[in-house]
């Protein structure tokens, strides 16, 4: 393997219909309207030099690397900001461009450190190589002159180092502006800048360090930088990396594709690979840099096993480890019965690890008791845009929404969630598209640099279906039904039944106010923009789905959708933000009780039989259990042994104290994990799992995109997911047997429609592929539903806005919402082992200044948060962003226990957490709650491993 | 009753340096005391500008100039009955029989120093508004016509056709274009637009208003440099006043067209009178100048098609309309039609605003106009056109003011500004001065101005220590600026220091000089 190395364009390739052609150094050649010179000569093959350019970026023209000679033009002209034209003859080396080029590296180098050797960049620095390009073999200015590097100089400044990940060196710094433009064109924060001007210029943070500053730590302007001034510290520390693979990050749902680049074994840093499809090279601080958690002294790489939860782990070998888990499981089912038994599997996971659990469950256990995080996440969504159009995943892909000019962003808080596709919303936004807001909270997309939301619903949690309705009474209502559309693709009959129904005078606005909190009139003017702005579009997370009403929301969206005509084309569609990495993929791969991969369920007899030939055994036609099915059982005795591979339900499932006793029910937990989570503690067989970057398998992101994960080194516990799972399979008597994920990948685009033409040679040639990807679609599909529904008509289903259950009242006065911050993950199982605990080191609870003012609650008291779930302590910070009545936390620290406070309901149609609606009441205190104090004792006594004995003694 | 006489005392900057406020108070004081009606009129400055303040009385015959007026003088002027052209030592007679004034082609400045810079009255009585109500009636493309038959061009410095320009914005399609003034008069010794802005600031407006209407722009920002705060004042109060009488607003004029108008403050960089520059600090962005193309007239302000135009050449608009393209085009010579307004300072015994066809000499100028140095000692150099137009020694002197006749001498001709130096001049310091300028008002994007123009005072100091091998290196360097800068601010510093060292090398060549001494 060597270093991957993407060719370098200098200015962004347009995309244009209309070929220009031109002559560069003799050679003819055919480009894109609208692309530069330097572009056009890069696909000739030729690299003019160039400092300040680079294709992420629009041409900016300060180095004056890249002068040209035009015929019949005056001068030199910069060929990164000259577009080509028809007939044009551009010559790119003379005596005088040479001349002009050495004398602007003369000059570059004159305040530069010729510290080369001893420098980070050296092996990957650009002006290190443009000095090489024009000869320069001298500078002729003089050491006695101004300059930023000589420490005694007036103008040297001290290097930021605040930053954990990178430094910055002003000593080194070209003033090419190439961070500054990535922090605003790419990632859209515009937190840095350039202070002074002449000589004087510098790149500086706005002023305070970088900490202080407004950066994300994304990345983007280290990427950017072409010396040393930007530099990740792990380089600083270890040097230049020497191979590289292209993988997939393991963080959200976004599934950005990235290089690996490695120095034998070991990991030194992440790139962003430009031409993954979901990123195009950009990056946020969790993929880019917070993979210190893969090599964290924590990780447990040996089996261990124990007889009871109050034991110490003993670590054993794996045969003794699977044996034990597997002759425990058949245990229990012959004494408890065949369905006492099930497994959960991990949306962190492969596709292949995915789908070889589900297997062991059906085929090894012999009934349908598998279920995963998606449906604490996004099963509503499955429900209803299945119901709907009659698929259960998002219809567009990320791009599409380059060609959005409304946009409706409800319960997801992108810039924080899905940060890499927040980047590119805003950069559609910035270009002028409108932006609605649906979310109690004042997120950062409702109002930031250059970005403003035309209207924020801030709606009362909990009224999500109230306000959908209402927006859909003032389309049918006010003639805004795109009547062509909804006669063509849709169900007649089931819109005309919609149609009386919204319109009736209680889902209007003004009814719906009394609910969602919504002025009328906002409602109306938000309607009206989504109905007739043209292509409109709407992107939603958990704040949709964790509700009792999740799958109505959803279905609420897709009708709003369908009556407005914005589904199956660029710019428009009905988008999930899929939380974790893989969590639209272990959908895919069949984790539901009740369907195999595909979504076909498992009462289907042609499908069912078709499983049944290919894996060999009878299959179960009866639906198993869900998550909380399973808890209720073992707490009611029926349900005895689970396999858990990386899931933490223990943290990330609500109501935590009827999780960890359904947990603490059961005979045999067999937890597979990179660490000892929240959930091990409940464990009986603890099997170390594998990080993304110790094995081969494939994640499929929010966009359907399968995307290859690849192995960069050893699995450090010996074995891969899917390996353990084997085996695990085997000693349960179930043969399995594949040499490789992607024998893996064969089985499942064999016995799956949609995967039909998958394959790891497919994905090897085109990088990626978006499901649905058979004879119907050989290359894939990115955007759904193009010409007809896969449902054939699509279906308007009625959306009764009820209540939720949780209700405030005296003893319970406010609403906590939750949700998660940008420097820490879910969990928090990865985040919390590296450096992103230096912006987040902790859980707090947001308030308004009212609700805190009436409690005599300042920011950093230590607050009280109780429900009628139970109760825990955290700091309060004060903030508007909160409207009154509503509180927010995140869930990511295991130590606060957020989720002791959220309740049993759940969504009616899919059993998902309604996590985002609990009533509690804040006050002041002095102490921990009980439970967190149990807590803190129990991650001792819970967590104890037997130290080694030495054979030989 | 008699009635009250009038008389004239200037508003205009310059004239307030040196007491114009304190005359006009004298005045009025003392012809109350005296009971004598005046009605005091505060117009802009005729130009003249050793002559400020200069009071002038209206009479029968014409305006009595008198000047340069002190408080001191006010009582003498009274007892020497001057409201009635008596005899003073300071009576200068009628002000446009003053040959420096009379022998003028006042076209843009017509009525500079003449009215009341803020009585529409005044305005429309000289002629205003004239153009605009034509322009009203014309098509866009007919106007942009006759701004381009007239011949006009760019008066900040570039020389660009105005007519060019106007015809590419209005060819552009969008939603919406602007007109940009620019106002941000930073080339050492002029004062031109300021003068208009605060003698004449309807002029402006009429101008900009008819290239609203030509291109289909609805909205202007005057982009005015801080250091103005009269004209600031002045032009808000224009802005107001136009307003109000609906010269600017949704219905200009009477007409169908809508036209407004924003004054915005710089904040002192000289790099805002470059028009991208600009146009990112109107934008409120850190002012570097933008890479063209594209052009501002097609991706200008916010990025819609953009005019941006200098003080001068909107203020000329009105006239080209109101007297036709071919009355303009008939002054001047060859490629430089019309007239341009030349500003005398530097060591210049006679100082002011000289408004002249093109064509007219550099000596002419200098020596009729300006009636040689202030310090009586003999000329040695005249640099043209601000900070970064070239310095002519004495044998250039017959060169006339004409754009391709600078270039070909190279040098330029800019915004018409002329700064005279006598014979005690250093020409190496000031082609040291030319870096160092640039040094400090680099906005720092590009490279060769970013670090060639320290380099270059570095460098030039060597040479001025005794070091002449680094002749060369400077040679390069400004081949260096000159070819690969993004802007004219390092494109042409080299122009003043390649002038200087081609025209006086003598100032450069040191080392003898430091050997003798020792």
């Amino acid at each position: 393997m060597t270093l991957i190395k993407e060719l370098d364009y200098g200015t962004p390739i347009r995309i244009s219909e209309q070929m220009v052609t031109l002559t560069i150094d003799g050679a003819s050649i055919s480009v894109p309207a609208g692309t530069s010179v330097m572009a056009a000569a890069m696909k000739a093959g030729t690299a003019i030099p160039k400092l300040c350019a680079t294709d992420s970026l629009e041409p900016f023209g300060s180095c004056r690397m890249c002068l040209v000679e035009i015929e019949g033009r005056r001068g030199t002209p910069a060929s990164c900001t000259t577009l080509v034209e028809p007939g044009m003859v551009v010559k790119t080396q003379s005596d005088n461009l040479h001349k002009l080029r050495k004398g602007v590296m003369e000059l570059y180098i004159s305040d530069h450190p010729l510290d080369c050797l001893t420098c980070s960049a050296n092996g990957d620095c650009e002006l290190q190589d443009m000095a090489g390009v024009v000869g320069l073999r001298d500078v002729r200015y003089g050491k006695d002159v101004a300059n930023h590097f000589e420490t005694t100089s007036p103008l040297a400044l001290l290097k930021d180092e605040t930053n954990p990940y990178f430094t910055y060196d002003p000593a080194k710094c070209i003033v090419c502006n190439r961070c500054v433009r990535a922090c605003e064109e790419v990632q859209g924060t515009f937190a840095l800048t350039i202070e002074g001007r002449g000589f004087d210029s510098r790149v500086s943070a706005g002023g305070v360090s970088f900490l202080e500053s407004d950066c994300v730590s994304c990345g983007a302007c280290v990427q950017a930088c072409p010396t040393a001034t930007l530099m990740e510290n792990t380089v600083i520390a270890k040097g230049q990396p020497e191979h590289s693979a292209v993988t997939t990050c393991a963080y959200c749902g976004v599934g950005c594709s990235f290089k690996a680049e490695m120095q034998g074994n070991e990991v030194i840093r992440m790139v962003p690979y430009k031409d993954g499809k979901a990123n195009e090279g950009h990056s946020c601080v969790k993929g880019r840099f917070a993979w210190g958690y893969a090599t964290h002294t924590d990780r447990i790489t040996k089996p261990m096993i124990r007889a009871k939860i109050t034991d110490e782990w003993r670590e054993v070998s794996w045969e003794e480890a699977i044996g034990h888990a597997a002759s425990e499981f058949k245990r229990i089912q012959k004494t408890y019965g065949k369905d006492a038994v099930g497994a959960i599997t991990s949306s962190r996971c492969t596709n292949e690890e995915v789908f070889l659990v589900q297997k062991l469950v059906r085929a090894a256990f012999g009934n349908n008791n598998v279920d995963t995080c998606a449906r604490v996440c996004h099963s509503p969504t499955g429900y209803g845009l299945s119901k709907t159009f009659g698929t259960s995943a998002g219809t567009q892909d990320f791009k599409s929404v380059a060609k959005a000019d409304v946009v409706l962003v409800i319960g997801a808080n992108p810039t924080d969630g899905h940060p890499v596709f927040a980047s590119r919303l805003k950069k559609r936004l910035r270009a002028g598209a409108k932006l609605i807001v649906a979310d109690p909270r004042r997120i950062d997309l409702v109002k930031s640099p250059h970005i403003k939301a035309e209207h924020h619903l801030a709606l009362l949690p909990g009224t999500n279906v109230a306000l959908l309705d209402s927006l859909a009474h003032v389309v049918v209502t006010e003639g805004l039904v795109n009547e062509a559309f909804v006669r063509e693709r849709c169900d007649l009959q089931d819109f005309e039944v919609w149609a009386r129904f919204v319109a009736e005078d209680r889902n209007s606005p003004e009814a719906m106010e009394a609910f969602t909190g919504v002025p009328a009139d906002e409602v109306r003017k938000a309607a009206r923009l989504f109905a007739k702005g043209g292509n409109a579009a709407i992107y939603y997370g958990l704040g949709v789905t964790e509700h009792s009403q999740g799958s109505t929301t959803v279905m609420a969206m897709a009708n709003l959708a369908m009556a407005t005509g914005n589904i199956g084309r660029d710019g428009v569609g009905v988008n999930p933000l899929r939380g974790q990495n893989n969590v639209q993929g272990s959908c895919d791969m069949g984790s539901f009780p009740h369907e195999f991969s595909g979504y076909r369920h498992v009462s289907d007899d042609s499908t069912r039989e078709m499983f049944q030939s290919m894996w060999g055994v009878e299959l179960s036609n009866e639906q198993g259990f869900r998550i909380p099915n399973m808890l209720d059982e073992a707490v009611d005795g029926g349900f005895k042994g689970i396999y858990i591979q990386g899931e933490d339900i223990a943290q990330s499932d609500p109501n935590t104290v009827h999780v960890t006793s359904g947990l603490e029910a059961m005979e045999c937990v067999v937890v597979q994990d990179l660490f000892l989570c929240e959930t091990a503690k409940y464990a009986h067989v603890f099997l170390p799992g594998s990080s993304f970057l110790e094995k081969d398998g494939t994640f499929t992101n929010a966009e359907r995109r399968i995307s290859r994960v690849r192995k960069v080194m050893e699995p450090k516990s010996g074995k891969a997911e899917w390996q353990i799972t084997i085996d695990l399979a085997k000693a349960l008597g179930y043969e399995m047997n594949y040499t490789h994920p992607s024998e893996i990948m064969d089985e499942i685009a064999a016995l799956t429609p949609t995967f039909k033409n998958v394959s790891y040679a497919k994905l090897e040639e085109k990088g990626s592929i978006q499901w649905p990807c058979n004879d119907k679609a050989p290359e894939g599909t990115p955007i759904m539903h193009v010409d007809r529904f896969v449902r054939g008509l699509g279906k308007f289903m009625i959306t009764d806005y009820v209540p939720t259950e949780e209700r405030t009242g005296p003893r319970f006065p406010l609403l906590l919402t939750t949700g998660r911050i940008l420097s820490q993950y879910n969990v928090g199982a990865q985040t919390r082992r590296t450096e992103n605990n230096v912006w987040h080191n902790e859980d707090v609870l947001e308030i308004h200044p009212f609700d805190a003012e009436q409690r005599g609650i300042k920011s950093g008291d230590l607050v009280s948060l109780a429900s009628r779930a139970g109760d825990i302590a955290l700091r309060a910070e004060v903030s508007e962003r909160m409207q009154p009545g509503v509180v927010y936390t995140t869930f990511h620290h295991a130590k606060t226990g957020a989720n002791v406070i959220t309740t049993d309901n759940s969504d009616w149609a899919t059993n998902c957490p309604e996590y985002k609606v609990t009533a509690v009441e804040v006050r002041r205190t002095n102490h921990y709650s009980d439970w967190q104090e149990k807590n803190n004792r129990e991650e001792i006594d819970l967590k104890k491993i037997a130290p080694h004995v030495l054979a030989a003694e | 009753m008699s009635t009250s006489i009038k008389i004239y005392v200037p508003r205009d900057a310059a004239a307030l340096s040196v007491g114009a406020n304190r005359v006009a108070t004298a005045i009025a004081n003392e012809a109350k005391k005296r009971g004598q009606a005046v009605e005091i009129i505060r117009n802009g400055s005729r130009g003249m500008l050793w002559l400020e303040p200069l009071v002038e009385v209206e009479t029968a015959k014409g305006r009595v100039a008198f000047g340069p007026v002190t408080p001191k003088d006010v009582a003498s002027l009274f007892d020497a009955n001057f409201l009635n052209t008596g005899a003073h030592p300071l009576n200068l007679g009628l002000t446009e029989e003053i040959p420096f004034f009379k022998n003028q082609e006042r076209l843009t400045f017509a009525r500079v120093g003449v009215i009341d810079p803020l009585s529409l009255d005044d305005y429309i009585a000289h002629g205003g508004f004239a153009g605009l109500k034509k322009a009203v009636t014309m098509t866009g493309a007919s106007i942009v016509q006759e701004v381009a038959d007239s011949g006009l061009r760019g008066r900040g410095g570039a020389g660009f056709p105005t007519g060019i320009k106007w015809k590419t914005v209005l060819g552009a399609e969008a939603d919406q274009k602007y007109i940009v003034c620019n106002a941000d008069e930073g080339d050492s010794g002029t004062f031109a637009d300021r003068m208009l802005m605060e003698g004449d600031p309807f002029t402006l407006i009429e101008g900009m208003a008819i290239a609203g209407v030509a291109v289909g722009a609805t909205k202007g920002f005057i982009y005015l440099r801080s250091e103005y705060p009269h004209a600031y004042q002045t032009l808000l109060e224009a802005i107001r006043t136009a307003r109000a009488a609906r010269w600017l607003g949704p219905a200009i004029g009477g007409s169908n067209y809508a036209f407004d108008l924003e004054v915005r403050l710089g904040a002192g960089a000289y790099i805002c009178g470059e028009e991208t520059s600009l146009l990112e600090s109107l934008e409120g962005k850190r002012a570097i100048v933008r890479a063209k193309p594209p052009l501002p007239a097609l991706k200008g302000l916010f990025g819609k098609p953009t005019i941006v135009n200098n003080v001068m050449s909107l203020a000329t608009i009105p006239w080209i309309m109101a007297n036709g393209a071919k009355a303009y085009a008939d002054f001047g010579m060859g490629r430089s039609r019309g007239t341009l307004p030349i500003q005398l300072a530097g060591n210049i015994k006679q100082g002011g605003l000289i408004e002249k066809a093109f064509g007219v000499s550099l000596r002419e100028i200098i020596d009729v106009y300006g009636g040689g140095t202030h310090s009586g000692r003999s000329f040695r150099a005249v640099q043209v056109g601000g900070p970064l137009g070239a310095y002519f020694p004495e044998s250039l002197l017959d060169t006339p003011m004409d754009y391709e006749a600078m270039a070909a001498k190279k040098g330029l001709l800019g915004h018409g500004g002329m700064v005279v130096f006598d014979d005690t001049v250093d020409l190496a310091q000031q082609a040291r001065f030319a870096f160092e300028f640039c040094a400090k008002e680099s906005c720092g994007k590009c490279t060769p101005c970013r670090i060639g123009a320290t380099r270059g005072v570095e460098t030039m100091d060597k040479v001025i220590a005794g070091d002449t091998s680094k002749l060369a290196l400077i040679d390069d360097l400004c081949h260096l600026m000159t070819d690969a800068s993004l802007c004219a601010m390092g494109g042409l510093t080299p122009v003043p220091v390649m002038s200087a060292m081609t025209h006086f090398p003598d100032d450069f060549n040191r080392a003898p000089k430091r050997m003798a001494a020792e």
